[in-house]
């Protein structure tokens, strides 16, 4: 089989698919709103006086920036792949000659540029009045590290999700991330205004890597060589969450029981 | 010429948790689990020949859904062997994907809000049909099962019926050469049941695929499937002729008769068994050594309008199989 004869048609289809579900896509997109709130509380702190390097401008432009990022990099599979796994509906996929998560991956990519469209307005706004780099290199490392968020989501969603071949619900597990995600990626805070402490363990860790990492370069944060370098470290962490993401998604599937379905 | 399909001492056991209805025990759980041990297939063995179209029967539960799953690759056995077209299906090969199909009666690959068109145009890049191909087989199989025009229908608008046949189109886009097929007239009506009867004889005709079929409906495999393999509670109880499994466990036949005018019962009860009595119309059951004889009497006795020899349903066969003890084999063959 020819990936790349497979993957536009995966594409196309899973297009048509977000489509028939734009409505529901549009109240997902509601739900991930929360740096609109974070923008408002900090941009008023920050009128009494700067934080660290923040100042109201910085604010606007980080938060602007983390609702773009979160919609353009988000995955949804853990919950697919839970019901999937639970209802037995997963053998359909299973009899297919090409990897499941292929086609797990199109369904999630093709729904992007919905999301992208619908995210347009903010990034007309974010042109406009905040801070974004004007530096091509920068700009191109912020579209990479889109990429790079992207794969380090869709493939811990699909670790968290391939749980339930071995849990009875992985939804609880996803709880979990989501909760230490808000902490430590930068959605909720800038990771520089963290204490030192706090700040390094969450420097180290992939959090950062699915959000606050692109935001800091786009909006102009990070110089060019300590870009490069959080580029390298996030492909790494995508790499290391791909090769998980198969072998635990390969070790479920022999424990499948196919019930139901 | 290698078996399409060679099972061979196969088991599959499942490990199951229990427990008790209601709270209390919900919380024991919690802290302290209890597994059971389920047997769903035990040493079973059999082999297809390629071609072959074989019924595979057993009351619910009996293990014949996990087999199929076992043998398309979606179940690992616990032991034993099982090569489909020459692959060990838990591998999941891309040569044996390509060549096997599962149908499901009650679950469905089709996108439920794209039109089949979507899916047909799917399967089509995930299994590198190429075009000409693609369109010879979709437009032999939309002349077959008459889904020329709803194809473009979202799924979830079509009837039941009508989303079966999309269904088994899009599971033999590729030309599958083994068609494991589990209950895929479950729910659908009479003629329904027809079309899809008739659409899997064409197709093992045409392509020469060998056919193993589960069904409820004993119509479907008394007209589909010269062998039948009967299985219960997870082990083998016959595998062989059909005819034969009816004339072992059934040896009588059944004469339908509607005569002129109403029959005198006891002149019938004189002849064979009443099985139905309904107006002029009656059926009889007599052993198989008395049909000739039976016949004759009854012509000559009163005027018939319609006279026919049936073998049992199969229905009553099974049930006279099944309660039978496990242990008493039924002459299986092979």
């Amino acid at each position: 089989m020819n990936l790349l004869q497979v993957y536009p048609t995966l594409l196309r289809v899973g297009f048509s698919a977000a489509l028939a579900y734009r409505a529901e896509l549009v109240i997902w997109m509601l739900t991930t709103t929360m740096p609109l709130v974070s923008l408002s509380i900090w941009t008023a702190v920050a009128r009494e006086a700067p934080v660290g390097r923040y100042g109201p401008g910085e604010f606007v432009g980080y938060f602007l920036a983390a609702l773009i990022v979160r919609q353009c990099t988000g995955s949804w599979l853990v919950w697919q792949l839970n019901q999937e796994i639970r209802q037995g509906t997963l053998s359909q996929r299973l009899l297919k000659p090409i990897h499941p998560l292929w086609i797990y991956s199109a369904e999630n990519l093709a729904a992007l540029p919905l999301r992208a469209a619908l995210c347009l307005p903010v990034v007309v706004v974010a042109v406009v009045y905040a801070d974004i780099t004007r530096s091509g290199p920068l700009l191109a490392i912020f579209f990479a590290s889109l990429l790079g968020a992207w794969l380090i989501n869709f493939f811990t969603m699909a670790i968290i999700g391939s749980l339930a071949f071995f849990l009875e619900s992985s939804t609880s597990v996803f709880e979990l991330w989501l909760i230490t995600f808000m902490l430590l990626s930068g959605y909720v805070v800038p990771l520089e205004l963290f204490p030192g402490w706090v700040r390094g363990v969450a420097e180290a860790l992939p959090f950062r890597y699915t959000l606050g990492f692109p935001v800091e370069v786009v909006i102009g944060l990070m110089d060019l060589k300590s870009a490069l370098r959080g580029l390298a470290v996030q492909y790494t962490y995508a790499a290391a969450a791909a090769a998980t993401a198969i072998l635990v998604f390969r070790a479920g599937v022999r424990r499948f029981g196919a019930f139901g379905g | 010429m290698d078996a399409a399909v060679a099972v061979r001492a196969l088991t599959k056991v499942y490990r199951v948790h229990e427990r008790q209805a209601g709270l209390a025990a919900a919380l024991r759980s919690v802290f302290r689990r209890t597994y059971k041990e389920v047997r769903a297939v035990e040493d079973l063995s059999f082999t297809i020949e390629p071609g072959e179209r074989v019924g595979f029967l057993g009351p619910n539960g009996a293990g014949k859904t996990t087999t199929l799953k076992i043998l398309s690759g979606l179940l690992h056995p616990t032991s034993g062997d099982v090569t489909v077209s020459g692959h060990v299906p838990r591998r999941r090969e891309a040569g044996f994907l390509r060549a096997i199909t599962l149908v499901m009666g009650q679950k469905q690959q089709l996108l439920w809000d794209l039109p089949p068109a979507e899916t047909f145009d799917l399967n089509r890049a995930i299994y590198g049909i190429p075009d000409a191909a693609f369109a010879e087989t979709l437009h032999e199989l939309e002349s077959l099962l008459d889904i020329g025009a709803l194809k473009k229908k979202p799924t979830r608008q079509l009837s039941l019926g009508e989303r079966m046949k999309c269904e088994l189109a899009a599971a033999l886009l590729h030309r599958p050469g083994i068609l494991f097929l589990d209950e895929p007239t479950i729910g659908l009506d009479v003629s329904m049941q027809l079309v899809v009867r008739e659409f899997i004889r064409k197709y093992n005709e045409k392509r020469g695929a060998t056919v193993l079929l589960t069904s409820h409906y004993m119509d479907d495999v008394a007209s589909l499937c010269p062998r039948v393999i009967v299985i219960d509670r997870g082990k083998l109880r016959y595998d062989g002729d059909l005819a034969k499994l009816v004339k072992t466990i059934r040896p009588d036949k059944r004469i339908v008769l509607v005569f002129a005018a109403p029959p005198d019962r006891a002149a019938l009860e004189r002849v064979g068994t009443i099985v139905e009595l309904e107006g002029t119309r009656a059926v009889l059951r007599v052993p198989q050594a008395d049909v000739r004889e039976a016949v004759s009497h009854l012509v000559a006795s009163a005027p018939t309008s319609d006279l026919t020899i049936e073998d049992p349903p199969l229905e009553e066969v099974m049930r006279d199989l099944f309660a039978r003890p496990a242990e008493e084999p039924a002459e299986a063959t092979r």
